[in-house]
């Protein structure tokens, strides 16, 4: 869209409240749950980055964290959470299995989610370190920055 | 001393239906029939052997070799310290044993993931269907026959 | 195709669904109720949506390959289950290993074992509302994991423990870091004994809460802290001793009802046992036969590969810092001398033919570790109870068969009748006390 110097500021803004208000919902199914637990705790912690508070429901919350496998009977449960999340929302891969099916290819084993929901952010890792997760926050918030802020309501399609 | 009595024990007491008795690597297996596997369990429980738990059921697919599964039972006694392998044979036509589900309350768990798994019928389980795999899964995925990568998608999957 | 509850349940009843994602930080299980009011009246308990199809893969896998799945069936305690798989290998091949690769085994088990019993009460603590507990038992259990980074490079998922000893010797560090591991721990403990044992809420919560008698308990198969709890004493380290066990002095606390309380005050009071056992090992290990070496001296392998084309190479390697504590040097300590199932060192790769014919040997298809026919169950002590793993092998160098008696399928299994009669809000200091980790449960 064109931008008039009033919608641009106004996309910033709303981009600059957005990123540092995640409230995240963690979908958390296999090992990577463990680091998930480390990266929210005392000596890593995502609260700094405005990411702290963990909504257990998929209505209040606004990025979802798929953290380990995703099998497939697993599989209808995570697109009807997805599709109970209200927009705007994210999606994280966390961990090698939400990736891409990781050491896992098998006849059970969904290889990566994206075969299900569309994913914004990718952290690889067997599991990630702390660090690592901090790292994809951090672009997550990146993104969320420079996106198109969906201040009209308007239909994404997938 | 009383490790190799149970082996014996057991031969002596059920002659026939023992079919061979073996220690390898210091684990102590008996082969028996199917169909004196209660008896059998009911005499191992008892005193002075008193296996009282069972640790663990499973099944072995020996393709090409007929019978080919095989049901393998570990079993604990608490008071002597002392570990027991049962194995019994079945033939594919007649995948069905009798269940111990009267005897042990885990093994309607296990003989359900079995059956999951492999495909054996068990006579006298409550409530015997699948466990790990979802409904409208077709196959039995551990069967050597069944290949490692054959995916039954549950929703329509997207690329 | 309704469940096995939409079809029993009554018709004035709530049937209520704790869905395969939920709160409670363990893992992803379904438990549908039946409800009446807040009592539960009958419930359904479904597993499997982690089944990650680990006995099938592992046979499609050589037996040094499949260690790294073994990592990630209980991943809190993931050092315990290494431990099982190689110890049950070793008993077919009947291989001895060193003294101090069975101590430094016996310190990462008892690290493991401590950070699984923090996890488990951390999350059932949280559940309650005791957010506090949580966060101090995360800061304890990143102390230990630093520990465990030092020696075997990773924080969870180590394959450390490898077929015939361990992969590389304890860091020169390794007693400062551990020391500091324990003291951290033991006041953490000591914190939670003072927020948790005599709370009112807490207690309310936990006590005369799902008890569990004893001949019910060993007719489910239960074992492990959960079957301590209401009395029976059965620990396989005690029961038949593995590695140094029955050299170490240490306890094996009881509970007395088998309630939630006594699972949690079990499993509290083999935390400080656990320490006891890391201070006696540090003491008794015996010490390294070669000196710990600086790793940046010496030739590079390109060069000494090249050199060795016209003679055996006699000069000292530069290795990659990836294997520091795994040299030739350190191979008394740490593997056991047995060339059907250790891997040769990298000093003899680099620097001779025959060391690179045994490198080739060890990894190619079809040779390396071949175990004899037949088949083996061994168990140890694991942080839920006894893990076994029986193997068949039918002498190639895949397993024909590899199962895991998990411990934890047969505590869930009682889940059922655990909370029938109880209401909704006990269900999860139950659940949360059983420690349900999905790896394990569901392979």
């Amino acid at each position: 869209m064109e931008g008039s110097f009033i919608t641009t500021k106004f996309n910033h803004i709303l981009g600059w409240a957005r990123k540092y208000s995640l409230f995240h919902y963690p979908y958390v199914t296999a090992c990577c749950g463990m680091e998930y637990m480390s990266a929210a705790c005392a000596h890593f912690d995502i609260d700094r980055f405005g990411a702290g508070w963990t909504r257990f429901s998929p209505r209040q919350s606004d990025m979802l964290l798929v953290v380990g496998t995703v099998t497939q009977k697993l599989a209808p449960v995570l697109r009807t959470v997805y599709e109970q999340m209200t927009e705007p929302k994210w999606v994280v891969a966390f961990g090698t299995c939400a990736v891409s099916g990781g050491i896992y290819d098998n006849y059970a084993v969904v290889q990566g989610i994206d075969q299900i929901i569309p994913v914004d952010i990718y952290i690889p890792g067997c599991p990630p370190r702390p660090e690592t997760v901090l790292n994809g926050l951090i672009k997550l918030q990146e993104k969320i920055q420079k996106q198109e802020q969906e201040w009209r309501w308007k239909r994404r399609r997938y | 001393m009383e490790k190799k009595k149970i082996l014996e024990d057991l031969k002596q007491r059920f002659q026939d239906k023992v079919k061979e008795t073996s220690v390898q690597f210091g684990d102590e297996t008996a082969v028996i029939d199917k169909e004196a596997l209660l008896d059998v369990v009911n005499f191992l429980k008892a005193k002075p052997f008193a296996c009282t738990m069972l640790l663990d059921l499973t099944c072995v697919d020996h393709i090409g070799q007929e019978p080919r599964f095989e049901m393998v039972y570990h079993l604990y006694s608490l008071s002597n310290k002392q570990r027991l392998r049962i194995k019994c044979r079945l033939p594919e036509k007649e995948l069905s044993i009798d269940s111990l589900t009267s005897i042990w309350k885990n093994a309607n768990w296990l003989e359900r993931e079995v059956f999951d798994l492999f495909g054996v019928d068990f006579k006298g389980h409550p409530d015997l269907r699948r466990i790990f795999m979802y409904d409208g899964f077709e196959g039995y995925p551990l069967r050597k026959d069944y290949p490692l990568r054959k995916r039954q998608p549950r929703i329509p999957l997207r690329d | 195709m309704p469940t096995r509850i939409q079809k029993e349940a009554r018709k004035e009843s709530l049937l209520l669904n704790m869905g395969p994602s939920h709160p409670a930080m363990h893992g992803t299980i379904r438990i549908m109720l039946e409800l009446d009011g807040e009592r539960i009246l009958n419930s359904e308990v479904e597993v499997g949506y982690l089944h990650r199809g680990f006995e099938k893969t592992c046979e499609a896998r050589t037996y040094f390959n499949l260690l790294p799945y073994t990592d990630r069936l209980n991943y809190v305690s993931p050092l315990i289950n290494n431990l099982g798989y190689v110890m049950a290998l070793e008993k077919m091949f009947g291989v001895e290993v060193p003294e101090r690769a069975q101590y430094i085994r016996v310190i990462m088990s008892e690290l493991s074992r401590i950070s699984d019993h923090l996890t488990c009460l951390a999350a059932m603590a949280m559940e309650c509302g005791a957010f506090t507990v949580f966060l101090y038992k995360m800061k304890a259990r990143e102390f230990i994991w630093d520990v465990i980074e030092e020696t075997t490079g990773a924080r969870m998922t180590t394959s450390y423990i490898r077929i015939g000893g361990v992969r590389a010797d304890l860091h020169p560090n390794c007693r400062t870091t551990l020391g500091k591991a324990i003291v951290e721990t033991r006041k953490v403990l000591k914190d939670i004994h003072g927020l948790l044992d005599k709370n009112k809420i807490f207690l309310n919560r936990t006590k005369d809460i799902a008890v569990v008698s004893q001949e019910k308990a060993i007719s489910f198969g239960w074992t492990g802290p959960c079957l301590r709890s209401t009395g029976v004493y059965y620990d396989v380290r005690k029961a038949s001793p593995y590695l140094v066990y029955d050299k170490l002095n240490f306890e094996v606390p009881l509970g007395e009802r088998g309630d939630n309380y006594d699972r949690y005050m079990v499993r509290m009071k083999e935390m400080e046992q656990s320490l006891r056992i890391i201070e006696q090992a540090l003491e008794k290990i015996p010490r390294p036969s070669a000196p710990a070496r600086v790793m940046a001296e010496g030739m590079e392998p390109a060069a000494a590969i090249k050199a060795s084309r016209e003679k055996r190479v006699e000069d000292r390697l530069r290795l990659s810092p990836n294997l520091e504590g795994s040299e030739k040097e350190r191979y008394n300590d740490i593997l056991a001398a047995s060339k059907a199932c250790v891997v040769p060192p990298k000093e003899d790769t680099y620097t001779s033919i025959e060391g690179l014919i045994s490198h080739f040997k060890f990894f190619m298809r079809d040779h390396g570790i071949r175990p004899p026919k037949g088949e083996v169950y061994f168990s140890v002590e694991g942080g839920n109870g006894e893990l076994g793993y029986y193997i068949v092998s039918d002498g190639t160098d895949k397993p024909y068969r590899l199962h895991l008696r998990a411990p934890c399928f047969h505590i869930v299994s009682a889940l059922e009748e655990m909370i029938q009669g109880h209401y909704v809000a006990d269900i999860i200091p139950t659940f949360g006390s059983l420690n349900m980790i999905g790896g394990e449960l569901d392979r």
